[in-house]
């Protein structure tokens, strides 16, 4: 994202952040359930992104890690825990299982790791739905309560929005501090050259499993958002779909550029709205759509903007070149 | 001079063929050290045993008397030993500057100070200075992989140096550099050598870039050592020119 000026930057996020806590304001429930459910999506979608955009390790298993959050927020907030506690506990419990979910990656990577987490994603379906001494079964868990930030509740939508954008704002912040550390330069040495990396000291097995781990754990932390937001869970919504929708949020946006998850998640969740007034044929619109912008740029939508921007860098590095010749020809 | 690194019986199998078959050696400490032979005698598959990147069949390898056979590269690295590659290693996508950052960060603090401290793990100086120190300058902030192949070399090797390694094992760093670029390389590889007391092996087939720049050469052929001594007594030897030099 080189080639902005430094104040434009800064202005224009202002600008973005501003409007996301404004212009909801007047919006009715239905457009507030959504703008929640971006936010959700994009914590979910940027800790795929970290593990497969940064680290380069495939995973068909980020919905089954929302689950695993959603239905550790579920149980306790309905057993009266609050839902800070509950987010503690949906971090904890899917960073250990992202971890684990990890090992395989150490063994064998792209499609075939695609199919490994492919099957854990199914596996933990299984256990939602079958154990449901535990998570309700095919019922789920219903009257899911909101919590009470600071005194007040959250039980109208413009409230727990702010909650969900709060929660989108602290997250952006740790995977952008990740991202920048040491840690980060590491999960781009997995994805670009892992043979490398080793001999430069960096453990590998280190920093593939802990990108699995905190992957996992955003997806987890979007989870314990979800339940409270629908205030009721079953299986269905955290099946393969819900992995294959992240992963293409993921894409759509631009595996690997930070911005990328936040635009694909807005994609994927508003797009189907805005095509709604096609009726029967806005999955079909939308299905097209997502074609034609992989085939024209398989790096995403942030991935025409950097191409722009590093022709436009090309031009202006050429362009100066050419004169300083044209000095030193006058010169002579 | 002590021996920095006792290589003793390194015996590397694959299948049926033995790639490497009982090579014993040492490198003495602050000495540059050739390793020459033709293609597929076994020079690099030897360096791969080495550095963990492949387990030996049999044998072992000892960096200053401790037995360090079996350890993993990233291990081996942080005892400070270090290498380039025959093929271009660095990560294409990050600029100069972060493919440096990368290769010293390891080496500065541990994992949680890597996570909170500094971005750049305070090697951005460090970084620039190497830099500058092998003539990148105008290229710092451009994308590795857009350098031109004999750049990327230049990279490659200074890579290796910037975790301050005392053991640098080099995969033919002159292959595909251009004679100027070549006769800089030397230069840097001389002034490290002599200024960090780096002791270097180093597999190449540039015969003029070895027997200047070496103190000792060591010929390998079919998996087996050869000949081993100074450069101008290798050249003399029958055997390596009927193996290797030719008449």
């Amino acid at each position: 994202m080189s080639g902005f000026a430094r104040p434009l930057k800064i202005a224009l996020g202002l600008a973005v952040i501003a409007a996301l806590i404004i212009v909801p304001m007047n919006f009715n429930r239905y457009g507030l359930f959504i703008l929640s459910q971006w936010a959700v999506m994009s914590i979910a979608a940027m800790g795929l992104n970290l593990t497969l955009g940064y680290a380069g390790q495939v995973s068909l298993a980020q919905g089954a890690f929302v689950g695993i959050g959603a239905y550790a927020s579920a149980i306790m907030t309905t057993h009266g825990w609050p839902l800070p506690a509950a987010i503690v506990v949906a971090i904890a419990l899917s960073f250990a299982v992202g971890w684990v979910l990890g090992y395989p990656a150490l063994r064998v990577q792209h499609h075939y790791l695609a199919f490994v987490t492919l099957a854990f994603s199914t596996l933990a379906f299984l256990v939602f739905r079958n154990e449901s001494w535990l998570t309700g079964g095919i019922y789920g868990i219903s009257n899911i309560p909101r919590p009470h930030v600071f005194g007040l509740a959250t039980n109208k939508p413009l409230p727990f929005y702010y909650v969900c954008l709060g929660s989108l704002a602290i997250v952006s912040v740790a995977v952008w501090w990740l991202i920048r550390s040491p840690w980060g330069r590491a999960f781009m040495a997995l994805r670009e050259n892992p043979l490398r990396a080793q001999s430069l000291g960096i453990d590998t097995r280190r920093y593939t499993l802990m990108a699995f781990a905190i992957g996992s754990a955003l997806g987890g932390v979007a989870g314990a958002l979800y339940a409270p937001l629908t205030q009721y869970i079953d299986p269905v919504p955290f099946n393969l779909s819900l992995s294959l929708d992240l992963l293409m949020m993921v894409i759509v946006g631009g595996a690997g550029f930070y911005f990328g998850p936040f635009l694909g998640a807005m994609i994927a969740v508003l797009l189907p709205e805005w095509l709604r007034f096609t009726e029967g044929y806005y999955l079909m619109l939308y299905a097209v759509a997502v074609m034609l912008l992989l085939i024209w740029s398989p790096t995403g939508i942030l991935g025409i903007l950097d191409r722009y921007l590093a022709e436009r860098r090309t031009k202006a590095a050429s362009a100066l070149r050419a004169v300083a010749k044209s000095r030193l020809e006058t010169a002579q | 001079m002590s021996a920095v690194l006792e290589v003793t019986d390194i015996k590397k199998n694959f299948g049926g063929i033995s790639a490497v078959d009982g090579v014993s050696f040492d490198v003495r400490e602050g000495e540059i050290l050739g390793l020459i032979g033709p293609n597929g005698c076994g020079k690099s598959t030897l360096f791969n045993c080495i550095l963990g990147q492949l387990t030996p069949s049999g044998g072992e390898v000892k960096l200053d008397g401790k037995l360090v056979t079996g350890l993993r590269p990233a291990e081996l690295n942080k005892l400070g030993v270090s290498r380039t590659f025959q093929l271009l290693q660095v990560f294409p996508k990050l600029s100069v500057r972060e493919n440096l950052i990368l290769a010293g960060q390891e080496h500065q603090g541990n994992m949680a100070s890597r996570l909170v401290g500094r971005s750049d793990a305070g090697l951005t100086d460090a970084a620039n200075q190497m830099i500058g120190f092998f003539k990148l300058d105008h290229l710092a902030d451009e994308p590795a992989g857009g350098l031109s192949y004999g750049q990327q070399k230049l990279l490659d090797a200074a890579m290796a140096f910037m975790g301050g390694p005392r053991l640098v094992l080099l995969d033919e760093p002159a292959g595909g550099v251009n004679p100027s670029m070549l006769a800089d390389l030397k230069e840097r590889l001389v002034a490290i050598n002599r200024e960090k007391n780096a002791t270097f092996v180093v597999i190449e087939h540039n015969m003029e870039f070895v027997m200047s720049l070496c103190s000792r050469v060591m010929v390998m052929a079919e998996g087996k050592v050869l000949a081993m001594g100074r450069p101008d007594e290798v050249r003399k030897n029958p055997a390596v020119i009927e193996a290797y030099l030719g008449h």
